[in-house]
């Protein structure tokens, strides 16, 4: 495994193009432009301020910076550096700002969510989506790329419209059975519409792409309900995490429950196998701590930690949230299938050192990943059953069915990883920090 | 009457005295119990004193008292007295007074016999008495004690009860206040959802307001700035908004999800018919398994068509189902439904009932078992017999195995005896080495001996001629008195030279007997020439020598050493030994 060096970076803003060729960054209101196996800077555009957001077109060939305290986006060209294109939004605001899956078109969300405005870059022209709701997730593209569904509040009542991304005609319009809809979100083959209703009550709506209501799931009623949702790349299952811990997974043909994940903190499963990670200080000779090696740095006082496999029952860390709080910390916060639809990542916020690893075929615990510190992030790998993960140290964890390890981040001058995420081959993955960024390769099968 | 009277008046005294003996009875008892007799002597007092002081019976009464005693008597169930008028006064018969006296005693006796029973009677009621009184109480205040409780309990149940009923009371008031709270949280929820909703579409108005100025504005700044415009990324023209475009969207959706149905569907039939084909299977199963015993009796010889035709028949209709289903396979769902539903339902039942002639079987077999098995003693007795054989047998094979571990013992033995053989061998070579070492030493011992004895016998002769030549020396010395003294003395110094050089060799060849006594001390010397020998402290003596007399240095070296000194001063001696010997034969030839 193998460490590149490391880049500056602002707002933890990097993103590589979705062809897999290119790396973007931003520093302050410059836009860096590399290579990624040669990291070589290919392009450095200048906006004319920080910028908030970054994202590449769909194709590659564009960046789009967003200045959202300026109402601003600017569109850089890859292939023809002199072009440019900036939009203003005008004194109405910014808040969000993204591309259409056709990659010509970009949609601000004005302040107060007054509307979407849709900027084609073919012809200059504007378009406006009403009525827009603020929420969780208000909009969701299909996978590919052909309809936009969009939740919307009108008198009172939330609706969700389907637009064609082609030319942004509406599709479907349909009232939505939610009391107050907090996110949309189509099943991968895109004929499956999942809407789920806001924290205070339990709902999950499956509508047909037609709009027809294809089911209505509710676990339970009178308490917290659902906290995040997350469909399985064959869009066979639909996983929903909620705040009583559990993780439901829905089946694609009759839209009931199939099995329902518990993340009890005691974990009696044999076939659950828990990794916990030991941090270890190296034990330094003290007639080694010459002058020379503190002044070395960091690296003498860095912990080197290590999986142990406790024996059963292991009792995982829970803290107790705070009822007083808002957003409670509690329930399942983070959900996501593995590539190859065999394994399931979640997270519970109450027990935040831990990662808990589902087998799909199983329908049980594979694995529970255990940590020294609260995980910040995890992302399964593109092609593999690969999990990595970071807690915000200086080390990057990994998980696969083999196994799992801790590898730390080999770069000068303690590289703490706050945010991570994948090269789509899946060969390389991109460690954010807190204002640099680092690429790390993994070893292939060349290699070695 | 006035006799009639008196009487009673009489006997009042005796009824008070009677009373007043009941009274006083506590202290006349021990009296009357412990001396019976003086009762007698007492009474005879008592008579007597009544006769001095009440004087019942007077000389001039006499008859009137007998008239009342037998009066009295005669109530009494007693004969009376008879009165002798015989002689001059009438006088009592002394055979019937004794007689009355004599019941009179008794009845006196039997009277406080009973007393004393009806005494001790008494006594015992007054305890019993006693006892029912305790008793009774005890009893009564038992009562009280329940009756206490019982009020305390009641106390307590009225005191529940009004806490029932003040709970009650309670729970009413709260259920109240709880259909009001619900009321109150419903018409707040109302009211949120109305002043939310109200909102909301303040908030929709203003944001209306808002995109109207807007509108209205024309914000000069909301603007889009290309340098030029970009072509579309799969690079055809944008095309306009139509009725067609709408339906060719419509249609596209539609495609789309008429594609994932037909997908779903043909995965779903993939699905189904791998089911069938595991139904199929099991179907097959079913009935091959059914069937084993009309297909033994389609095997049986054609001679006997009847069974066969029955066994085709019997096999028919499940070659029948069989084809149907396979049949039925191919058809449609709606249509084969029924039918395959019903033929896994005959073959469901066939199966049942086989499974029921298979059970019925089972415990048929096992009821005539139960009917042929031995009975339960008979069992157990073989079975202990068994388990005592197996008890034996486990002994044997134990003993067995110990026998062929002894037998495995020997051969271990053998190979210690080898080992120990190979010792014996070392031992036995290095024995043979000091075997012969010591035959070796024995040999120039025996030689030592030799050259000793021969020593001590040329000693003896020495001392026989010593002893000849002081006899000489005397006799010539006596003849010396004689005038043949000149003619004799030249003999003598020859003699005298003779003996001259013998001391000389004798304590040159002394080491070797000094040597050997001292390196074999405690060995038996042969003594065959000891009894004419002198001993080796008397040779010693007259050698002048002992063991000390030696140089210290030579007596540590060892024997062999000290042998071969011996036997080289042996050889150096052997010419002076020999001239010795010489003079020993001349001086014996001479005497």
């Amino acid at each position: 495994m193998n460490f590149s060096e490391v880049f500056k970076l602002s707002n933890q803003l990097c993103k590589i193009s979705p062809d897999g060729k290119y790396l973007a960054n931003c520093v302050q209101y410059r836009l860096v432009v590399r290579d990624v196996n040669t990291l070589q800077i290919l392009q450095l555009y200048t906006c004319l301020d920080q910028v908030a957001h970054m994202e590449w077109s769909s194709d590659s060939l564009f960046i789009l910076c967003a200045m959202y305290k300026r109402g601003l986006v600017q569109v850089w060209s890859l292939e023809q550096p002199d072009w440019h294109c900036k939009i203003d939004e005008g004194s109405i605001g910014l808040v969000s700002s993204r591309w259409s899956p056709d990659g010509r078109h970009i949609l601000n969300t004005t302040e107060f969510h007054l509307r979407i405005t849709v900027w084609s870059l073919c012809n200059k022209s504007v378009s406006y989506i009403k009525y827009p709701k603020a929420c969780q997730k208000g909009m969701d593209f299909s996978a590919d790329g052909r309809y936009v569904a969009l939740a919307e509040r009108r008198d009172c009542k939330d609706h969700i419209s389907v637009f064609v991304c082609d030319d942004w005609h509406l599709l479907r319009h349909f009232e939505a059975e939610t009391q107050d809809l907090a996110g949309v979100e189509w099943s991968p083959n895109g004929c499956v519409l999942a809407a789920w209703d806001s924290c205070l009550e339990y709902k999950m709506l499956l509508y047909s792409l037609d709009g027809r209501l294809l089911s209505t799931y509710s676990a339970y009623e009178w308490s917290l309900g659902i906290k995040s949702v997350a469909w399985s790349p064959s869009s066979q299952f639909l996983a929903i995490g909620s705040y009583d811990e559990k993780v439901r997974i829905l089946n694609h043909i009759t839209w009931k429950k199939l099995v329902e994940f518990e993340h009890q903190a005691t974990i009696t499963n044999s076939k659950a196998v828990v990794f916990k990670e030991v941090e270890k200080r190296p034990v330094v000779p003290t007639e080694d701590l010459s002058i020379h090696q503190i002044a070395m740095g960091s690296s003498l006082f860095d912990t080197r930690s290590k999986y142990e496999i406790p024996p059963l029952p292991v009792q995982v860390p829970v803290v107790k949230p705070d009822p007083d709080r808002a957003n409670p910390k509690i329930g399942i916060s983070a959900v996501a299938f593995s590539a190859d639809n065999r394994y399931l990542a979640t997270k519970n916020d109450c027990m935040p050192q831990c990662v808990w690893v589902w087998d799909m075929r199983t329908m049980g615990p594979a694995a529970v990943l255990e940590q020294t510190a609260p995980v910040r992030c995890f992302a399964w790998e593109p092609r593999r059953a690969r999990l990595a993960f970071c807690t915000g140290n200086t080390k990057l964890y990994l998980w696969s069915p083999a196994g799992c390890l801790s590898v730390e981040v080999a770069v000068e001058g303690g590289f703490q990883v706050q945010s991570l995420f994948w090269h789509c081959s899946g060969d390389s993955l991109v460690l954010l920090g807190k204002d640099q960024l680092c690429l790390c390769y993994m070893a292939t099968k060349e290699e070695k | 009457m006035g006799d009639w009277w008196t009487p009673p008046v009489m006997t009042d005294p005796s009824l008070g005295s009677r009373e007043l003996a009941g009274v006083s009875h506590v202290e006349e008892s021990p009296s009357r119990h412990d001396s019976p007799p003086p009762t007698h002597s007492s009474k005879g007092l008592a008579k007597h004193s009544y006769s001095l002081l009440t004087a019942f019976c007077t000389e001039e009464n006499i008859a009137q008292c007998v008239v009342y005693i037998n009066q009295e008597a005669a109530t009494l169930g007693l004969c009376g007295v008879s009165i002798e008028t015989g002689g001059t006064e009438p006088s009592l018969g002394a055979v019937s007074a004794l007689n009355l006296l004599y019941e009179l005693l008794q009845l006196q006796r039997r009277g406080l016999q009973t007393l004393h029973d009806l005494e001790n009677q008494q006594l015992k009621n007054n305890s019993d008495l006693d006892h029912l009184q305790h008793n009774n109480s005890r009893l009564k205040d038992q009562l009280e004690h329940t009756r206490r409780e019982n009020s305390g309990l009641h106390e307590g149940e009225r005191q529940l009860q009004l806490k029932i009923q003040t709970l009650q009371r309670y729970l009413k008031s709260e259920k109240e206040e709880v259909q009001k709270l619900q009321s109150i949280i419903a018409s707040r929820a109302t009211q949120y959802n109305h002043d939310a909703k109200r909102k909301e579409r303040e908030s929709t108005k203003i944001k209306e307001r808002l995109n109207q100025l807007l509108v209205d504005k024309r914000d000069k700044r909301l603007a889009i700035e290309v340098v030029n415009c970009v072509g579309r990324a799969d690079g055809k023209r944008g095309l306009w908004k139509t009725n067609k475009m709408e339906a060719r969207h419509e249609g596209d959706m539609y495609k789309a999800l008429l594609s994932e149905y037909e997908g779903r569907h043909q995965a779903l039939m993939q699905e189904n018919a791998e089911l069938k084909k595991l139904l199929q299977l099991i179907k097959k199963d079913m009935v091959s398994m059914l069937s084993p015993q009309k297909t033994s009796t389609k095997v049986m010889p054609p001679d006997d068509s009847l069974e066969q035709a029955g066994g085709q028949a019997g096999s028919d209709p499940d070659d029948e189902v069989l084809e149907c289903s396979r049949d039925l396979m191919e058809q449609s769902c709606e249509q084969a439904r029924e039918q395959l539903a019903n033929s896994i339902r005959l073959q469901w039942r066939r199966l049942k009932t086989h499974m029921q002639r298979l059970d019925s079987q089972v415990s048929l077999a096992a009821s005539r078992e139960q009917e042929e098995v031995i009975s339960r003693r008979d069992h157990e007795e073989t079975l202990t017999r068994m388990k005592v054989e197996l008890q034996q047998c486990t002994e044997f094979i134990h003993i067995q195995q110990q026998l062929l571990q002894q037998l495995s013992f020997p051969c271990d033995e053998e190979t210690a005896a080898m080992l120990n053989d190979g010792y014996l061998l070392e031992e036995k070579e290095r024995l043979k080495e000091e075997w012969s070492l010591f035959h070796e030493q024995k040999k120039n011992f025996e030689r030592e001996r030799k050259n000793f004895t021969e020593a001590a016998i040329r000693l003896g002769r020495e001392k026989k001629t010593f002893e000849e030549d002081r006899a000489l020396w005397l006799k010539t010395q006596f003849l010396n008195l004689t005038p043949f003294v000149d003619r004799k003395r030249p003999a003598v110094s020859r003699s005298a030279t003779a003996i001259g050089p013998d001391p000389r060799p004798r304590v040159l060849s002394s080491p070797a007997p000094s040597c050997t006594s001292s390196s074999r001390t405690g060995v038996s010397t042969p003594v065959s020439a000891s009894l004419s020998l002198p001993s080796t402290t008397e040779l010693y003596r007259t050698l002048q020598i002992g063991p000390d007399s030696r140089a210290p240095g030579r007596r540590g070296t060892n024997r062999f050493q000290s042998s071969e000194i011996v036997t080289k001063s042996r050889l150096c001696d052997s010419s002076a030994d020999c001239t010795v010997f010489a003079l020993v034969r001349e001086e014996n030839g001479a005497s």
